[in-house]
């Protein structure tokens, strides 16, 4: 009678893990083989499997398009996420310094990460218009040669896309920052006090060090949003002028619904996915998966 | 973390604010400034007639406050084929997001609790591939599911978009209840288990009554994101379901000659209401919410 029970209970533990079964080996195992398994095929508007190996990779990476998209990418990447860093461990350390209105600077730091990245691309897109924008009021207060319109040249759009990006992502990290070091044992700092260290010296060679998990969290969550990056940039320049702006998600997206192109979108997804898979695989079996077995 | 370590002595401010600290809150001010800036000119902008947006004072407070542009955005803007303003996709918004958000947090709410209590094997395994599940691009998931759902009828359908938000939605509200029951004293359970309540009375009669606040930033969090996402919405939509920011970009991108920036912004601002409103009221649970994703369980 009690083995039956517990056999009976373990089954509704089953029975209601099916949805995340379902989840986790039909979507994120089926599907992701399955657009992997297109890639490799000769797939235009409808999925066939006619494998011809890797020749849609070969006309992927000899596409202009593609090759500007994977560098905008690395360069979007770079700044962007450097940028996040810089300016939201800037910001945490000056609201850890005990002010005042604490509260109210958090909360202006951190409202645009609750807009959607559409938004946020209207809105930039606007403020750099070159005859309504910011220019235009520079210009009109009398500094004649004052330029801030990088999403009308091919050159500077993705720079214009990194602000955008920087201005709704720093809340986040500073967040995190904050939380780092806001755990930071007290009498550290008491120690440093005592020997006379700096206290930019103490910050740089002590207390980075010690958050050193906080930020290797930060990147890993930016980078993925990196990797993601879609409507920012439908959104802000549309990929133009030109293809100055186009990224790898959009091209996926692009190819495969008004191109017609599926076995190109799907190889260039795959291409997408190989990096996240090689940043997240250790960092989520260390964090999650041994950890449970601890 | 806790709110003990950053107690400090309170009392009198020291009477003299030093050079540092004015540098300190002048920083603080300059950054909060360009923060609130694209707010500000957004706010503005909305409120003035088309003639004055074009005299190009973008900081300029309206010469007379107008609502006519929030009007228009609201309910007669052209969306490329209607013009209707961004209201249908206001409604289409409320009605995804709402169905979205009550069943990924209560799909999430019961594997998190399945995997905590009842360590069936491959629990851990099934765990791994979900959390890296939350980091795989949209796009190499989405064309199968395309598929998928043009088989068995349901695509850009409600049905099918809601079906695509528990997907994306599943491994960040899983992991969020896995963490928090985790920390829950085992003890608990295994009273439970012994008094013979079974899998379905500990959940609902033990666990969830003891979760509302960790429920509250699920359903924080998934609100906010799923009335901020585009992607989905613009693929999985159909003609009938477009959320408010597909609207919203066919609003701003359909431009029939006079790029009409005040009912632009205007319509930005209602795209951005919802969001914002929800991370003003419930500032910490949102915070919560977005560094979950970066908690230890």
């Amino acid at each position: 009678m009690k083995r039956k029970t517990r056999m009976w209970s373990n089954l509704s533990a089953k029975i209601a893990s099916i949805p995340m079964l379902i989840t986790a080996v039909g979507v994120f195992i089926l599907c992701v083989a399955y657009s992997i398994a297109l890639s490799f095929t000769r797939s235009r508007y409808f999925p066939k499997f006619d494998f011809i190996g890797f020749d849609q990779y070969i006309r992927l990476w000899t596409t202009d398009r593609w090759t500007v998209s994977v560098s905008n990418l690395l360069i979007f990447g770079v700044l962007f996420i450097g940028f996040c860093l810089v300016i939201g461990f800037i910001l945490a350390v000056l609201l850890d310094r005990n002010i005042r209105m604490e509260g109210v600077f958090r909360t202006i730091f951190l409202y645009p990460y609750a807009l959607s990245f559409v938004v946020t691309g209207l809105i930039w897109q606007w403020m750099m218009d070159p005859a309504l924008g910011i220019q235009n009021v520079v210009r009109n207060l009398g500094w004649e040669s004052f330029n801030f319109a990088p999403l009308t040249s091919t050159e500077y759009a993705i720079y214009g896309v990194v602000i955008a990006a920087v201005w709704q992502g720093t809340g986040l990290i500073m967040c995190l920052m904050l939380a780092g070091l806001r755990g930071i044992d007290r009498e550290i700092w008491k120690a440093a006090r005592v020997d006379g260290i700096p206290l930019w010296r103490t910050y740089i060679f002590i207390i980075i060090p010690m958050i050193r998990p906080v930020i290797v969290t930060a990147v890993v969550l930016k980078a993925i949003s990196v990797v993601r990056v879609y409507d920012l940039v439908v959104a802000q320049t549309g990929g133009g002028p030109g293809i100055a702006t186009e990224v790898p998600a959009k091209f996926v997206i692009d190819h495969f619904t008004e191109r017609g192109n599926v076995a190109i979108a799907m190889a260039a997804a795959t291409m997408m996915l190989l990096p996240v898979l090689l940043l997240v695989g250790p960092w989520v079996y260390n964090e999650y998966v041994r950890r449970a077995r601890a | 973390m806790t709110q003990k370590e950053n107690a400090v002595a309170r009392g009198r401010k020291p009477k003299k604010m030093s050079p540092a600290r004015y540098g300190l809150y002048g920083l603080l001010i300059i950054s909060a400034a360009f923060f609130l800036t694209p707010l500000y000119v957004m706010i503005v902008t909305s409120l003035k007639t088309l003639d004055e947006v074009r005299l190009g004072k973008l900081f300029a407070l309206p010469s007379t406050i107008t609502f006519d542009a929030w009007i228009k955005a609201w309910s007669t803007a052209c969306t490329g084929v209607t013009c209707e303003g961004i209201s249908p996709g206001f409604v289409n918004s409320v009605q995804i997001t709402v169905i979205s958000v009550i069943i990924s947090v209560m799909l999430g709410a019961v594997n998190g609790y399945a995997l905590s209590f009842w360590r069936y094997r491959g629990a851990n395994v099934l765990f791994g591939i979900l959390v890296m599940g939350a980091f795989v691009p949209f796009q190499a998931v989405i064309y199968p599911l395309i598929v998928f759902q043009r088989e068995i009828g349901i695509f850009g359908s409600l049905a099918g978009i809601v079906m695509v938000h528990c997907i994306f939605g599943m491994p960040i509200i899983t992991l969020i209840f896995r963490n928090y029951f985790s920390s829950l004293p085992e003890e608990l359970f295994k009273a439970a288990r012994i008094d013979g309540a079974g899998f379905w009375q500990i959940f609902l009669r033990i666990m969830m009554p003891m979760s509302v606040p960790i429920t509250a930033v699920a359903v924080i969090l998934q609100t906010t994101g799923i009335w901020n996402d585009y992607l989905l919405g613009l693929v999985f939509g159909g003609r009938d379901n477009q959320p408010m920011t597909v609207q919203l970009n066919n609003i701003v991108t359909t431009s029939y000659g006079v790029r009409e920036y005040n009912v632009n912004m205007a319509a930005t601002i209602l795209t951005a209401a919802v969001p914002l409103a929800i991370y003003f009221l419930s500032g910490r649970f949102f915070v919560k919410g977005i560094a979950a994703g970066a908690v230890k369980g």
